[in-house]
């Protein structure tokens, strides 16, 4: 069972106690939300780098000529 | 500028991990919260082992965020929460993340702002610079601070400095 590490900054006791049902949800709905940014991070990045290589390909030069370009 | 700056509390995580570091009962005597972490996962990157999510008085309601990530190869943006990256346990063995949050006014009745500042070390192509920027549109002031990993659990020796800031 996960375990939860209290600090009280009170008394500076320190406890460890088992999670709740309720926390372990939570935790299990954070997890699946960062994966799911995670998954739209890694769709966004492979939209760019089409996108950029379309443009390249109508322009008719390399990454590095864009490169160059821009500099 | 701030001009006193108090240890309130520490916390180093033991042999059997922990899932969640929960510092409570915070006293509001100060202007500003400082939380200093060095933490890593059981868990490996895939396994989301390098993310943990932060938590104001034990609610994940009505909060709000937008990051700046650098990967190592890429540099990403976007809206979510406030949060911090942690090693993962299939990286650099032995290391640990570094990252600092700042709470300003945490014990205001206005809406809370934090930062949160931190960076893994991994001897490899792939590390993560992430700066997390958060609201929690709550008034109540905070009396604790809650770190918990997206995946996994922090592992012995991950450890969480929780300092008082006064401006007076």
């Amino acid at each position: 069972m996960p375990t939860k590490l209290i600090i009280n900054c009170e008394t500076g006791e320190q406890t460890e106690v088992e999670l709740t049902a309720e926390e372990i949800a939570q935790r299990e709905a954070d997890a699946k939300a960062y994966e799911a940014e995670e998954k739209a991070q890694e769709v966004e990045a492979a939209a760019k780098a089409a996108a950029k290589a379309e443009l390249l390909v109508k322009l008719g030069i390399t990454a590095e000529e864009a490169a160059l370009l821009l500099s | 500028m701030a001009n006193t700056y108090t240890l309130i509390a520490s916390s180093t995580v033991g042999s059997g991990g922990a899932a969640t570091i929960y510092f409570t009962s915070i006293p509001a005597t100060y202007t500003d919260l400082k939380v200093v972490v060095s933490a890593r996962t059981s868990v490996t990157v895939g396994a989301n082992g390098y993310y943990y999510d932060v938590t104001f008085n034990g609610t994940s309601a009505n909060r709000s965020g937008r990051y700046l990530e650098g990967t190592g190869s890429a540099a990403n943006s976007g809206t979510f929460t406030l949060y911090g990256v942690s090693d993962a346990s299939d990286q650099t063995a032995s290391t640990f993340s570094n990252g600092e949050l700042y709470i300003p006014n945490y014990a205001s009745a206005n809406y809370k702002s934090a930062s949160f500042d931190s960076v893994q070390e991994n001897n490899a192509t792939a590390s993560r610079a992430i700066f997390s920027a958060g609201l929690w549109s709550d008034v109540a002031a905070i009396t604790s601070v809650t770190f918990t990993p997206a995946g996994g659990s922090f592992v012995q020796y991950s450890t969480a400095y929780l300092y008082g800031i006064s401006n007076s």
